[in-house]
């Protein structure tokens, strides 16, 4: 798309003087980052601010009070602070706190007090504090492997009003039938949004907000699915940037974990055009560990998905990024795990080919963890079982790096997998040890032939040219002499 | 030969060519099917030259079904054939037969990598444009119509940027069918597609007819600018201005700005980026009343915004703003609605807005002419001056020929000095540097006096920085300057004190010396050079460092052509002679190189003064080609001279590597 939105901060964080020069350390930056804070657009633009006054303990009030009290108190806490000034409106933002902790503490010791005309008022002051619009990234190239996450500002407020909404999605009083005209699409999709926080205290609150909503509202269930997809497909194709991939992905297990037989058309196309691809982020090192999972959660509840996530995977293996090459070969043993003997069969060509390129890596992690599939004894059965086809796949690169490989654990390992290569079918492993070097040769002169063909095709090319040139040379001395004729 | 020449000969009628027709698809399917990703790219890659050997007709009858059918490939491969595809219509044999290209084209434009289906759409768009009107709606219509009905979301989004290039051209009854389409897109369950739509709506309004703007456009405007997607609404901002462009001052007035003003205050910083970034445009396409009523209280208040990306982008385009208000009244409107809020911008918590608003506030001073500069703007400049970020006094001072037309740079020059000499010594060499490039500039406007009094020493303090670059930097500035004050002022001023530095202790400092001499030597003329500079460089000749040794043969390779023919052959020649049987490799070779274009210069000196028969140098032009330059050549040579080698050519050299050089080089 020609102009996806602006960059997350085109300008925010780093100094002019780190731009200009580009060689500040890194751990330097880091440093004067580590206690950021920001709040969110829609604080700062508020206005003049009301003050609060504190109301009497909802313990104090009479039963008949108690309700009315209970709702003054959740409208009291609908006005919302600027904690980026850390000094204005003490006392107010004190009196919220105070009151935001009684209301976590009222709803869940008491029974019956979340009644039907409080569900309106609950919902109107979690949004009212939740629903922000979320502010720039301060660090346009934030890692968050290395770098610190910027906090909310208004935790201290935040936190307890999610502690709220928790105790009172919890709560045995809680009704769906009741909370569904509040808690609609509408909400739902302001709610996913905010998975984007950087502030990985606030998304692990939302994962456990967002998992309850989804169990108790069956009615928002495949919404909740698509916009997920939709959240997914936008990371993946458009922006590459959603700080809370990994904790969708986490809800999503779950969710997958409870998909019935047979699977519909919809998971498995969730399946291949979202979570397969979605390795291809440059991100994937932090979220890895949860899609592999709903990749397998996948896999086990229906097998036959096995060759066309397998092959999907090898359509995207990294190219270059060895770190991220050692995740897919991880995901690929979390699959052998489970993968059926018949399945396996029907990959095992492609599978092991590329098995055999990563075995070959000069950089040694990655050589080392496709090795390491020898050690795996369910897959050493599947290798053994289809020994046949196997060897002649992985023979030509063990049997290099067994001479060439620079690292010496490799070639190690290289001569332990060959030693159990050669137990399970000798007289194979001796035909291919002769063969070897005229099979390189074969290759060599294959080389060769490709580089004549082209070589060939060149030349057609331009005597067509040629002929074309002639040809219409021809014509033209054709048509003058009838024309002379 | 006639017959099988022929353009359009069936297969195999040129009876010996038989075999060879059979060529190229077969190492196409060959190599399309070969294991290494760079062979498959490769040979889509020279799939014009495939077809190309197999003719028009083949290519539709064979490849490209072939390529239709087959293709299920890395995204890199797609990439590749999306972009051949679309200048493939000469190869299937003209704009007649261009439809046989769309089915690959079309699957292309459905797969999910949005790189691929881009090009693909952009294939289709350049393809378009080749087919008959006939063609047009018997083969693209009905492609884009399955496209925009697809099932998944990728087709759909690829539909979106092809209605625009087939609906002029189309009957009006597809022309509504047309339209259909792209309404029910903008609003498609997909956000994707949504976008997708938002982001062509511009360009889509323009091929319509004006009524069909004003049912049809503006409603969907409407819509995609209040979508629950922030992302789908700023896409609209963009689409305004096009749309904007289309309508009457009544029709805007009442349709599209009441949407503009809400995008101007969305919730959304993103929205309000975008109208901050578009700012210019709108105006443009709105007109002077509107902006006026409109557009300049909306552009307050993003000069105010609560984030620093919004108030950033609203600074950048305050010129430009300026700029475009209509002449009469211009003044006004400047000073008492707009400098109120640039004020405040100046003393911005965020530097990244200071900088913004120092890279265009000084072109105000051209609008607003002299006195109101005074008066409003100068306070403003002389704080961005002191300003405690570097950026910001850069921008300031990288233009302040702006400033200088309207009320000369004098006005400035109290403030300006502290904040230049504060640049000149910043700890960061890059700041240093980017002040350097300001020199010649600021030494034009603020004169040779004033330079010589406050800016000289600096000038020459940094030729012995310790960073390379700076030095670098610092003698070509040193050029400049000669070029803008003349010989006379180079002579009095900084000719002895470069020279004097070729006694320096420090070897880097002599070789500045040297590297001075080579910038300055044309700038100032034959004589000071022959007479002042000469000397010096022939005395270094004697220098203990090989570094200095070898630059000494280049810096008389380098003045030689300013030289007369005696200074080269009496002085020049027996140096370099002397440094070509120096011990050192690489002073030996610099050394020969120059004599060798010393004598070539004599030689043409000779020819053109006296035409007398030319001298020879005995060995000089045979030793050039004795010593070789290739690899072979650096076997015997020890870790010094390959740090000499490396040398040769690197001129960005940070101190560590010329402290490491030192110790390596020979005494």
């Amino acid at each position: 798309m020609s102009s996806s939105p602006p960059a997350p901060s085109a300008c925010a964080a780093i100094s002019a003087a780190e731009k200009v020069d580009g060689f500040t350390r890194k751990s330097v930056r880091k440093a004067q980052r580590q206690k950021r804070s920001q709040g969110s657009s829609q604080f700062r633009s508020q206005g003049g601010q009301a003050e609060l006054h504190p109301l009497p303990q909802l313990k104090d009030a009479t039963s008949n009070e108690q309700q009315e009290l209970f709702c003054q108190k959740l409208q009291q806490c609908c006005i919302l602070f600027d904690f980026m000034d850390s000094v204005s409106d003490l006392k107010s933002k004190e009196i919220k706190r105070a009151t935001l902790n009684e209301l976590v503490e009222y709803v869940s010791t008491n029974r019956g007090v979340i009644v039907e005309s409080a569900y309106s008022d609950i919902v109107k002051m979690i949004s009212a504090n939740i629903f922000r619009t979320l502010p720039p990234s301060d660090n346009p190239d934030f890692d968050p492997e290395e770098d610190e996450p910027t906090l909310e500002a208004s935790w201290p407020h935040i936190q307890l009003v999610y502690e709220f909404f928790l105790r009172f999605l919890e709560s045995p009083d809680f009704q769906p039938s009741i909370a569904k005209r509040y808690i609609d699409q509408k909400f739902v999709q302001q709610l996913l949004e905010l998975f984007d926080s950087e502030d990985p205290r606030e998304r692990d609150f939302l994962k456990t907000v967002l998992h309850r909503i989804y169990g108790k509202f069956l009615g928002l269930r495949a919404f909740i699915r698509k916009q997920i997809n939709n959240i997914f497909l936008r990371f993946i194709y458009e922006t590459e940037h959603f700080n809370g991939v990994a904790e969708l992905l986490e809800i999503l297990g779950s969710i997958i974990n409870g998909f019935a037989l047979p699977l519909k058309a919809e998971h498995k196309q969730f399946l291949m055009k979202v979570l397969i691809p979605m390795h291809t982020a440059k991100g994937l090192a932090l979220f890895h560990a949860q899609l592999a999972y709903c990749v397998v959660q996948f896999l086990e509840k229906d097998t036959t998905l096995t060759e066309p996530v397998i092959r999907g995977l090898l359509k995207f293996w990294p190219k270059t990024c060895s770190q991220k090459e050692v995740m897919f070969l991880g995901e690929i043993e979390e699959i052998l795990d489970v993968i059926e003997p018949t399945q396996f069969k029907k990959i095992e060509e492609p599978l092991f080919k590329q098995i055999s390129k990563c075995v070959s890596s000069s950089h040694f992690q990655v050589a080392e963890r496709a090795l390491y599939f020898w050690n795996n004894e369910y897959i050493l059965s599947l290798i053994e079982e289809n020994i046949d086809k196997i060897l002649p796949i992985m023979f030509a690169s063990l049997y290099k790096i067994s001479k060439e490989h620079w690292n010496q654990t490799i070639v190690a390992l290289v001569y332990n997998v060959l030693k159990t290569l050669m137990e399970m079918n000798g007289k194979l492993f001796d035909d291919l040890t002769s063969s070897y070097k005229a099979e390189r040769q074969r290759e060599k002169k294959k080389e060769l032939e490709r580089e004549e063909l082209w070589k060939k095709l060149e030349e057609l090319k331009l005597k067509k040219a040629l002929e074309n040139q002639n040809s219409a040379y021809n014509m033209h001395s054709l048509l003058s002499s009838t024309g002379a004729e | 030969m006639a017959g099988a020449a022929g353009p359009r000969a069936a297969p195999g009628a040129a009876g010996g060519d038989g075999d060879d027709s059979l060529y190229p698809i077969a190492v196409l399917i060959d190599e399309l099917r070969n294991e290494d990703v760079q062979l498959r790219l490769n040979s889509i890659k020279k799939l014009s030259t495939i077809a190309l050997a197999l003719g028009v007709e083949r290519t539709r009858t064979e490849l490209l079904p072939f390529l239709t059918d087959t293709i299920y490939d890395e995204d890199e491969v797609l990439l590749a054939l999306a972009e051949q595809l679309g200048n493939f219509t000469g190869l299937v044999g003209g704009p007649d037969f261009a439809h046989c290209l769309l089915p690959p084209l079309e699957s292309l434009a459905t797969v999910e990598e949005t790189v691929v289906r881009d090009k693909a759409v952009e294939s289709l768009r350049q393809i378009s444009q080749e087919h008959t009107p006939v063609a047009l709606e018997a083969h693209f219509v009905p492609l884009v119509k399955r496209l925009a009905s697809g099932d998944w979301f990728t087709s759909r989004t690829s539909a979106c940027g092809l209605f625009s290039v087939c609906y002029p051209r189309a009957s009006n009854a597809v022309k509504a069918e047309i339209r259909q389409h792209f309404r029910s897109l903008c609003s498609d369950d997909t956000p994707m597609v949504r976008r997708a739509a938002a982001s062509k709506l511009g360009e889509f309004a323009k091929v319509l007819e004006l009524d069909s703007v004003k049912t049809e456009i503006v409603p969907l405007f409407t819509n995609l600018a209040s979508d629950e997607q922030d992302s789908v609404r700023l896409l609209a901002v963009e689409a305004c201005v096009s749309i904007a462009q289309l309508l009457s001052q009544d029709d805007l007035e009442a349709l599209v700005i009441p949407i503009l003003r809400q995008a101007a205050e969305d919730k959304s910083w993103r929205v309000r980026y975008m109208v901050a970034d578009k700012f210019s445009e709108l105006q443009k396409a709105v007109g002077p009343k509107i902006t006026l009523n409109d557009l300049i209280p909306a552009f307050q208040s993003l000069l105010k915004d609560c984030e620093a990306e919004v108030r950033a982008a609203a600074a950048h385009k305050v010129k430009e703003l300026c700029e475009n208000l209509p002449t009469e009244g211009r003044e006004a409107i400047i000073v008492n609605q707009i400098l109120p809020y640039i004020k405040e911008l100046v003393s911005d918590t965020n530097q990244h807005v200071k900088s913004a608003l120092a890279s265009v506030i000084m072109g105000l001073s051209t609008i607003l002419g002299k006195e109101n500069t005074i008066e409003h703007l100068l306070p403003l400049f002389l704080a961005q001056l002191k300003d405690e970020c570097p950026e910001v006094r850069l921008n300031i001072i990288s233009n302040l020929d702006c400033v200088n037309e309207v009320i000369g740079i004098r006005q400035l020059s109290q403030s300006l000095l502290p904040a230049i000499v504060e640049l000149a010594e910043d700890a960061k060499w890059r700041v240093r540097l980017a002040i350097i490039e300001y020199m010649p500039l600021l030494a034009g406007q603020l004169g040779v006096e004033f330079f010589d009094e406050k800016l000289n020493s600096l000038c020459m303090a940094w030729l012995v920085d310790h960073v390379y670059a700076i030095r670098e930097a610092a003698t070509n500035n040193l050029m400049k300057l000669v070029q803008k004050f003349g010989t006379e002022w180079a002579q009095n001023t900084i000719v002895p004190k470069v020279l004097v530095m070729a006694n320096d202790p420090n070897y880097l400092h002599r070789m500045t010396t040297l590297f001075c001499i080579n910038a300055l030597s044309e700038a100032c003329g034959q004589e000071i050079t022959t007479k002042q500079m000469l000397p010096i460089v022939l005395k270094m000749a004697g220098d203990q460092v090989a570094n200095v040794r070898f630059n000494v043969a280049k810096s008389l390779q380098k003045i030689g052509p300013i030289l007369d023919t005696d200074a080269l052959q009496g002085k020049v020649k027996p140096v370099l002679q002397k440094l070509g049987q120096d011990e050192d490799m690489d002073v030996k070779y610099f050394a020969q190189e120059a004599i060798s274009v010393v004598a070539q210069r004599l030689r043409k000196l000779d020819v053109l003064v006296k035409d007398r028969e030319e001298p020879r140098i005995p060995g000089a032009d045979k030793n050039l080609f004795l010593i070789p330059r290739g690899p072979g050549e650096d076997t015997g040579k020890g870790p010094a001279c390959q740090l000499h080698v490396n040398t040769r050519d690197t001129l960005a050299q940070l101190e560590i590597a010329e402290l490491v050089h030192f110790l390596q080089s020979r005494e």
